[in-house]
């Protein structure tokens, strides 16, 4: 199914030059930027340096950091009045990040979504209940308008109140659901709790935070659910950016709205198709606030192969953030890989916290998981015995030696936002 | 023989080391009115499980449970304690010799001198055995 087949199925060559007509369009755009009018002047380089897509690369890249500090409207290249809509991102550290959007970019942003929801098949005939923040967070209204374009019914369940949600779904014979995949594992827990099937349910869509496959498949089989992933940032509109089609082998990312570059994040050199990198966009359809070559934090790659739907180059489903990603003993470790382990382990639950300390220099990292009260013996042999197998499953998994501490079951903080599963008390070197 | 009346349901209980999880375990019992006649806690690396005699063992266990903790039955044998020196080395030595294994034990003192519990491998074999050697077994109607 396509929401507009001719755009997303574009053939290379009109592709490229689409793409090439945007770009030049979009650095026009953010000339009216002051800080991109600087960078592009100290580069020196005007709209018609421009002469091929390959040619990006003299811009210079744009981080989170810069947008930080035009705190809240210098990056805004419209006028305040042309501005119908603001979103903010929050930082772990600081100021928060101010997004704009003209009346024009809402309904790019909602024609995006739009393409999303048809790709993986849900449409009119569809109850959708949106479980995301529908505060500053562009989840919410992001996909809420998406949902009401394509003639969804749409039940701005935001978040919270989980068994005002459940009822709802059960009541109002909900089918799709999007959320995080974290706030799904809980909504699950407590279904189960309630006694509910939520027999009605089809589709879920999950996002804003990465989901290993083996989080799919718990997922699929407790809701009782195709799951999809969905990818998007707030500062390239927010959800929608990229989504899995029914294939489900990586996401479409859409090419004619967003160009796609894969880097190196020491070198900032491009790698190849099928090497993982830093996932790096030039938004090409944003009015607002046009980015240039924004280094987005997440690593995945572009996939070689075609797709059987015939949209084009996909990339593979977020690994982690360059940034969320923890250097233990001198190994790279996404906290991604601890929730894939765990989930092989029956005898522990899916959450967990680990936490990062530096003892006599070194790093020790300490892993929380809860026993499954099916597996609890009463016997503390098989408790240590399961705090072994989960110790040594990690250390094949990580290659590094963990500690496991067994926690109760339910005491582990569940999210419904953004995970926060890592606490890093390391000191500064 | 009947060996049943000697098996008596331990609650065993997964508890965390932090402060506070035993005082919440013993006052959440309190308030149903449960008696906790004897009880330990075995520690292993950050956890622990608190073992407890109570007299309404299916009690403490559902509410426990409604609380959010793990808890699970355990069968012991309780064995009356000779006041003499050396009574410990002679139910040990009983059980030893028949290959029975001791997986734990504690003791209390109850109303007529010092009673010791015993989780061990094989139930049936272990209370046959300490009868034949004319030792004392407390029926499981003295506790609950
Ligand atoms: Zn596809």
């Amino acid at each position: 199914m396509f929401w507009d087949k001719k755009i997303e199925t574009l053939k290379t060559d009109d592709l490229q030059a689409l793409q090439l007509k945007r770009l030049k369009k979009t650095i026009a755009q953010a000339q009216k930027v002051g800080f991109f009018k600087k960078r592009l002047s100290d580069a020196g380089i005007t709209a018609s340096s421009i002469k091929t897509l390959d040619d990006i690369r003299k811009i210079p890249f744009t981080k989170k950091q810069d947008l930080r500090e035009g705190y809240p409207f210098g990056f805004f290249a419209v006028p305040l009045k042309e501005i119908v809509r603001i979103h903010t991102t929050s930082g772990t550290t600081g100021k928060p990040t101010v997004v704009g959007y003209t009346k024009k970019d809402l309904d790019v942003w909602a024609d995006l979504i739009a393409r999303n929801m048809t790709m993986i098949g849900v449409g009119k005939e569809d109850i959708f209940q949106n479980m995301v923040n529908y505060g500053m967070f562009t989840g919410g209204l992001g996909f809420h308008y998406g949902a009401e374009k394509i003639g969804m019914t749409v039940i701005p369940g935001s978040t919270g109140n989980t068994k005002r949600q459940i009822e709802m779904i059960r009541d109002f014979g909900v089918t799709t659901i999007h959320c995080t995949p974290s706030y799904a594992m809980h909504l699950s827990e407590v279904a189960e709790e309630m006694g509910e099937s939520l027999d009605s349910l089809k589709t879920g869509i999950f996002g804003a935070e990465p989901w290993s496959e083996s989080v799919r498949h718990t997922l699929e089989k407790r809701l009782g659910v195709t799951a999809y992933d969905s990818y998007g940032l707030s500062e390239l509109f927010g959800p929608g950016v990229a989504f899995e089609c029914r294939e489900r082998e990586g996401l479409h990312i859409w090419h004619d709205s967003y160009l796609v570059e894969i880097i190196d994040p020491n070198t900032g050199e491009r790698v190849s198709d099928g090497e993982r990198g830093e996932l790096v966009v030039t938004p090409l359809v944003k009015e607002a606030m046009p980015l240039l070559r924004y280094r987005t934090g997440d690593v995945t790659m572009l996939m070689e192969d075609g797709c059987l739907c015939k949209r084009a180059k996909k990339i593979t489903r977020i690994t982690g953030r360059c940034d969320d990603m923890l250097v233990i003993r001198g190994i790279n470790v996404f906290p991604s890989q601890i929730e894939h382990v765990l989930l092989k382990i029956p005898e522990v639950g899916n959450q967990f916290m680990v936490y990062i300390d530096r003892i006599n220099h070194l790093d020790e990292m300490t892993v929380e998981v809860e026993i499954n009260r099916a597996f609890f013996s009463g016997e503390l042999t098989d408790l240590a015995r399961i705090q072994k197998k989960v110790g040594k499953e990690l250390r094949d998994a990580l290659e590094l030696r963990t500690t496991v501490r067994l926690v109760e079951p339910g005491s582990l903080p569940r999210f419904e936002g953004k995970a926060k599963r890592v606490i890093d008390r390391r000191e500064e070197i | 023989m009947d060996t049943k009346k000697y098996v008596i349901r331990q609650i065993s209980i997964f508890s965390e080391n932090r402060p506070g999880r035993l005082a919440a375990i013993a006052h959440a019992l309190g308030e149903e009115k449960i008696n906790i006649l004897a009880f330990s806690i075995a520690e292993a690396n950050g956890f622990g499980v608190v073992r407890a005699l109570v007299d309404h063992p299916e009690k403490a266990h559902d509410k426990l449970l409604s609380m959010g903790f793990n808890i699970a039955f355990t069968d012991v044998i309780a064995v009356r304690m000779k006041d003499q020196p050396g009574g410990l080395y002679e139910v040990a030595k009983i059980l030893g010799d028949s290959g029975i294994n001791i997986e734990y034990s504690y003791a209390y003192s109850g109303k007529e001198g010092a009673v010791l519990i015993l989780r061990v491998d094989l139930v049936e074999d272990a209370i046959k055995k300490i009868q034949n050697s004319g030792a004392t077994l407390l029926e499981r109607s003295v506790f609950h």
